[in-house]
């Protein structure tokens, strides 16, 4: 097991009280597995892929645990992390074609990075994962200025996975790529899993169908907690809880035609995050909700490695 | 009703604008009463300009853009303006955070409407809030912040449709917005259809395209590669351009080939 997560709570600290963004979520994400996680804004999920790196300064953990490779993960603290970051758990950030350094030549900089780790990187094997990905080798004797956004996006999966971390975080890398860009990205993704670069990773996006393409299980958050979490196939064809269901129907799809049949989206918002509702937190938009809604509905497992949080599934 | 032909646009680029890029080449198509055209392309394919040109927003160097026959560059800007609006791809930065969101509805009377008594407007603004599937309790004296994406959007279709347009430009309208709502805006757009609005519906995912338009054109560095009813462009495309792009959609039934 790579990556174990146990009740997991963060909070953003504002002035009207603790938005609870993370509020008790667990789960595991195996050797080798592609973890897909997915739901719209506001769910969650972009909080838990910087909490499991880099915590930011409204962010508190409020309580759980989590573990990488059997030792536990220090991720409440900033200074304990750093021997963590790079080596253990990387990321590729939302925004690559902003997160190079524009006053140094990449290959500097990509010097200076494994310098201020102590760590050396064989300019070979760096060449070597350039070719895989395209990138002729002169890029590191340019400024970032000098490559074009696919490029910069290509270099920066190259220099996160440059110490074969165990976990690595994708935080909606693909959203802001055109269709074709993303296609190589995804495939990009998967080589370096393949290719033994990283174990396991944790692909973040609000894109269900682009998900489907890349990763071995999908999980799927709303506000804040855990909705369901399987295998990608099965979120996609047989998903139990109420929340997926609707979300999954909401998604037009290309070579579909829609003359007659309309698609529906899912009427309400979802709660404010600083005082969300006792219960499930999809009660108030859920077709299906009764009574007993109003307690929290564990995350059970129904069938094998297939867990929801829903009373009714 | 819209028809452009062979329309340019030309950008200087570099630091004395030495070179020259063009951003929009010799692009013609029509949208008509009661339908939706879906401009799809990838960034820099021209799409936006394309919408701004329309709004008047850009001149174009090349090519004649008409409504009703009319040169749009020829007409008054506050008439044209009655016919045609824009709502644009971020709702949040479309309103003064400063003031109510409602303001977009009293600068709207402001400007055309000063005469009109304001139990009329109110009325005006009630329904054109129906029309849009709000309700004006609680869209009505909010601020930005108190609503959400979807509701700022459809407030922004209210606004063009106190006008009585014939014809909106949607400009990405529904990419900042969740899965589960942006399908509601989507609707309403064909609802307005139904009705006689036209709807030049520019976008770069193919899937909303597919799912809205009648007529579907595909841009590709400022160029038409495809043109023609969406079925067809969707199910036979022609163009190897439009094939590659079809391929590289992510689908939530099917596996891409070859990842």
């Amino acid at each position: 097991m790579t990556l174990s997560v146990q009740d997991l709570r963060v909070y953003y600290r504002t002035l009207r009280g603790d938005v609870k963004a993370l509020d008790g979520v667990s789960f595991d994400v195996a050797d080798g597995e592609i973890l897909g996680l997915a739901g719209e804004s506001g769910c969650g999920k972009t909080t838990l892929g910087k909490a499991l790196i880099r915590m930011d300064g409204r962010m508190k953990l409020v309580g759980g645990q989590v573990e990488l490779d059997g030792e536990n993960l220090p991720i409440g603290d900033t200074v304990k992390m750093n021997p963590f970051r790079f080596t253990e758990v990387s990321i590729i950030p939302q925004y690559s074609m902003s997160a190079m350094n524009p006053t140094r030549k990449i290959g500097r900089m990509v010097r200076e990075l494994l310098d201020s780790r102590g760590v050396t990187v064989d300019t070979d094997e760096l060449h070597r994962r350039l070719d895989l990905v395209e990138l002729s080798r002169d890029v590191l004797t340019k400024y970032p200025l000098e490559l074009s956004g696919g490029m910069k996006q290509r270099m920066v999966m190259v220099i996160s996975t440059l110490l074969n971390p165990s976990l690595l975080i994708a935080d909606e890398i693909t959203s802001a790529l055109d269709v074709s860009t993303q296609k190589a990205v995804v495939t990009t993704l998967k080589g370096f899993r393949e290719l033994g670069f990283v174990k396991s990773m944790i692909f973040i996006t609000h894109d269900i169908s682009l998900t489907n393409q890349l990763a071995d299980t999908i999980m799927v958050m709303y506000a804040g907690k855990l909705a369901e979490k399987a295998p990608a196939d099965t979120i996609v064809n047989r998903a139990r809880h109420p929340y997926t269901q609707l979300l999954i129907s909401s998604l037009p799809e290309v070579g579909v035609r829609y003359a007659e049949k309309k698609l529906t989206g899912i009427p309400g918002n979802p709660p404010s995050l600083l005082n969300p509702p006792v219960g499930c937190r999809f009660q108030d938009r859920c077709p299906l909700a009764f009574d007993k809604c109003r307690e929290e509905p564990p995350a059970v497992e129904v069938e094998k490695d297939h867990f929801v949080a829903c009373w009714k599934a | 009703m819209l028809k452009l032909q062979e329309v340019s646009k030309v950008f200087r680029v570099g630091a004395f604008g030495g070179k020259t890029m063009t951003a929009v080449d010799e692009v013609s198509f029509e949208v008509a009463r009661g339908e939706v055209v879906s401009l799809i392309g990838e960034s820099g394919s021209g799409k936006s300009t394309i919408g701004k040109m329309v709004l008047r927003l850009m001149s174009a160097q090349k090519g004649t853009i008409t409504f009703d026959g009319d040169d749009v560059t020829k007409l008054e800007k506050r008439a044209y303006y009655r016919k045609i609006q824009g709502v644009f791809q971020d709702p949040f930065s479309s309103y003064n955070p400063i003031f109510k969101a409602d303001r977009v509805f009293s600068m709207i009377k402001e400007v055309y409407f000063p005469k009109e008594a304001d139990r009329i407007w109110q009325d005006k603004v009630a329904a054109a809030l129906n029309d849009v599937r709000l309700e004006a309790g609680q869209v009505l004296n909010k601020f930005p912040h108190q609503l959400s994406g979807g509701q700022l959007q459809r407030l922004l279709i209210a606004r063009a449709l106190l006008l009585d347009i014939d014809l909106l430009v949607a400009d990405e309208i529904t990419s900042m917005l969740d899965a589960s709502t942006r399908i509601d805006v989507l609707n309403l757009l064909a609802d307005l259809k139904s009705r006689g609005l036209g709807v030049l519906f520019i976008t770069h995912d193919l899937a909303l395209g597919n799912y809205i338009s009648e007529r579907t054109v595909v841009l590709h560095q400022g160029r038409i590669v495809e043109y023609g009813p969406t079925e067809k462009v969707f199910e036979t495309p022609e163009h190897a351009y439009t094939r590659k792009l079809l391929a590289s959609v992510p689908q939530l039934h099917r596996k891409w080939e070859g990842v």
